[in-house]
């Protein structure tokens, strides 16, 4: 039952409310969960009937058979992250919840661009491809794939790069993140 | 054995001694399984039936309910009583056939995909996939039913499953690593509250029904006469302190229900509380109105299972989480050692009794015989001697019942907040009479939510279920007309249900005994005479046709401005 307390008052003035938090910026939330039937549906579910907005998902296996994880991105300017993580713990088979510190954090997301180029803007395409660290994976007369991996940041910029040679289409993954250091995510 | 015959052992270890369910295709063999189980099983007439009896027994008894429907219409039957299990946070499992392995997501005859319709209105689910889950699926649905916040749990079983031989070993552990409800309360933090409480001079204590559920309603009361705090419930809290003492008198610390329908007391005291302390309640639309504009003075101590419930519509100053009644216990203790002043409270209970004496709940009686709403439920509790366990529908009875029916007790009063489900109360009260057989169960239902489950009356004569059902009859859908009146221009539309059914020969048609009741010098009388025929009884009590109830907090506006 514990130690009675001592006698010390406390004024109700000093009292500060754990208010719901909008952080006001991404949040990347990494989700390890049962490998269950309808566990992404549960997920899904949940953040649609509390009216909470997926950036990104992405879903795939761990080391452990039994568990996957799911890593998703919230906007913490709209929704209180704390409510979205709290709800998240309800579901019976998440397992944990980290939601990464960006500076404590390696994010990546792969993206594939489908180009509209000829050969005479093909080498220009070409360099900012290489200045991005991009893989051209694809040629044909009148197009250029383009293979990018990198932060959120870097992607957008690579679009805002591509578009105007004329972007027939796009892909993203989401991003998969991992922490830093030797501990587990 | 099969797996059917695995799930009758399951139910027996989890102790069930009676369900409540209807036969079809894709469950035949569960229904051939209790031939021999020697589990009680109560056939309803309809799904919803079914699952609003194993609510109203979980909520009397304290116990698991369980009930049974075949798939697709069987099972989406049930999804009124999972949602309002769901919002009301009541322990039930439902079990639901499937269609065949092969015939799933061929659109199969009687198929539906109940996991996922069910989905957004359940604790958890477990799709079977291979029959040996069966067994660890039932009991983990049991676990997880009635541990933490309590709530829904379906198990889905395609036919062809149940059906097959499995090795049945008995499960003795539950693999559920993501599951770990906190139910101890973090010792600084109730000191902290202690301390918050002690130094309080406008303090109310707000209890709801996760008091209930955690049978912490002893440690609720001795925790609030720890000093002469104020105390009031939710609707769902009813009976978590006793309303009423021992010798009939309305407690003292008692300010009545709050919420839209609460007494000015309740709500103006929450207005001008310094200190509110939240107890297993959610801070609900109906408690707070205008959001903005509620208990602008206060802070917060919220104790609650649910993590997730604090801070979610009113941010905490002092968050506990954990089990009411381990945290309470242990508020008592801390706060007893801080030797608090009461007299320090002499002011707040000199305002509180200032609006108790100048807006007690009050309405006007008739000059003739004729029954007033309010004194019908006033002639229930002096005919039950305030000693019933009453069940309600939806609707203006249910807050005239919650407001003049004084609970003494917890588990006595079972009634469906969250979801707010017309049709709740009958089969709830028929649920909670199987499981407390020698406890006087009374329905008071509206004349038009009855209608909505009346058909479980022909379970309730079979059986030999003694209900009684006071149907509060004033031809009206009453709480829609009373807001047509109010909010839209008194322009009635399709509220009047008129004269019909005759529920005197709707009760004789089922075989339970009918009888109508217009006398107000003679109600008391006419009502325990009526209570104390055997079996089931409906009576057919002819109120008031347009009386309003009151007080009422407009929706979306602030405590201060109640009317009526």
């Amino acid at each position: 039952m514990g130690e009675p307390g001592t006698k010390e008052t406390l004024s109700l003035e000093d009292l500060d409310a754990v208010v719901g938090l909008r952080t006001g910026r991404k949040h990347v939330l990494s989700i390890l969960v049962e490998n269950k039937p309808g566990v992404l549906t549960r997920i899904a579910g949940l953040f649609a009937r509390r009216g909470f907005n997926i950036d990104t998902l992405t879903v795939g296996p761990t080391d452990d058979e039994g568990v996957s994880r799911v890593t998703l991105t919230v906007d913490g300017a709209v929704h209180p992250i704390d409510q979205v993580t709290k709800q998240l713990h309800k579901l019976i088979n998440v397992l944990k919840i980290r939601d990464l510190e960006p500076t404590d954090t390696v994010a990546r997301e792969l993206a594939l661009f489908k180009v509209a180029v000829d050969g005479g803007q093909r080498g220009e395409l070409m360099q900012i491809a290489e200045i991005f660290r991009g893989k051209i994976v694809d040629v044909t007369k009148r197009a250029v794939i383009v293979e990018v991996t990198g932060t959120t940041e870097k992607i957008t910029a690579f679009e805002s790069m591509v578009r105007p040679f004329g972007l027939i289409e796009m892909m993203r993954t989401g991003e998969i993140a991992i922490s830093r250091g030797r501990g587990e995510t | 054995m099969r797996a059917v015959d695995a799930v009758m052992e399951c139910l027996k270890a989890e102790g069930v001694d009676v369900v409540f369910g209807l036969p079809g295709g894709a469950n035949l063999p569960t229904y051939d399984a209790f031939v021999d189980a020697g589990i009680r099983h109560i056939l309803v007439r309809h799904e919803a039936g079914g699952g609003h009896a194993a609510e109203g027994y979980a909520k009397a008894t304290g116990k698991v309910g369980v009930a049974l429907a075949t798939s697709g219409p069987g099972a989406t039957n049930l999804v009124t009583p999972i949602t309002d299990a769901m919002m009301d946070s009541v322990p039930v499992v439902f079990i639901t056939g499937q269609v065949r392995t092969e015939l799933l997501g061929t659109d199969g005859f009687q198929e539906a995909d109940t996991i996922g319709i069910t989905m957004p209105i359940v604790k958890h689910s477990f799709m079977i996939q291979h029959p040996l889950e069966i067994p660890r699926a039932i009991h983990e649905a049991f676990h997880i039913a009635r541990s933490g916040r309590p709530g829904p749990v379906i198990v889905d079983i395609p036919q062809d499953l149940s059906r097959a031989e499995i090795d049945y070993e008995p499960v003795t552990d539950l693999r559920l690593p993501g599951y770990q409800p906190t139910t101890d309360g973090n010792q600084k933090q109730i000191r902290q509250a202690a301390k918050a409480l002690a130094s309080a001079r406008r303090p109310v204590i707000y209890a709801g029904g996760g008091v209930i559920n955690a049978n912490a309603a002893g440690e609720l009361t001795e925790f609030c006469r720890a000093d002469r705090f104020p105390v009031t419930c939710t609707l769902m809290g009813l009976g978590a302190y006793p309303a009423v003492g021992a010798d009939g008198a309305l407690d003292p610390q008692w300010l009545g229900m709050l919420g839209m329908h609460g007494t000015r007391a309740a709500n103006y005291a929450m207005d001008e509380a310094d200190l509110i302390c939240c107890v297993g309640a959610r801070f609900d639309d109906r408690i707070t109105g205008k959001l903005s504009e509620f208990a602008p003075r206060a802070k917060f101590i919220h104790i609650d299972i649910d993590p997730a419930e604090i801070s979610k519509n009113v941010p905490a100053h002092i968050p506990i989480v954990g089990d009411a009644r381990n945290v309470l216990a242990k508020l008592l203790i801390e706060y007893r050692a801080l030797g608090a002043d009461p007299g320090r409270l002499e002011d707040w209970w000199t305002r509180i009794n200032g609006w108790r004496e100048k807006h007690p709940l009050r309405y006007e009686d008739s000059a003739d015989s004729e029954i007033k709403p309010q004194y019908m439920i006033e002639a229930v509790f002096e005919a039950t001697g305030g000693d019933a366990i009453i069940s309600s529908d939806v609707g203006q009875h249910q807050m005239w019942a919650a407001q003049y029916y004084h609970f003494a007790q917890p588990r006595r009063w079972i009634n469906s907040g969250g979801l707010g489900t017309m049709g709740f109360g009958l089969p709830a009260a028929m649920g909670a009479a199987v499981g407390c057989p020698d406890q006087l169960v009374v329905c008071i239902a509206g004349d038009g939510s009855v209608q909505m489950n009346a058909q479980e009356l022909a379970t309730c004569a079979q059986e030999r279920i003694p209900i009684k059902v006071l149907i509060m009859n004033n031809g009206y859908l009453g709480m829609v007309r009373q807001w047509q009146e109010l909010f839209w221009d008194k322009r009635y539309s399709h509220v009047d249900t008129g004269e019909f059914p005759d529920f005197v020969k709707l009760a004789d048609a089922y075989g339970a005994s009918g009888l109508r009741l217009h006398d107000k010098r003679t109600l008391v009388s006419d009502l325990r005479d009526a209570l104390a025929l055997d079996g089931p009884v409906v009576v057919d009590v002819r109120v008031t046709r347009e009386e309003n109830t009151y007080p009422m907090i407009p929706a979306g506006q602030p405590a201060r401005e109640m009317v009526g």
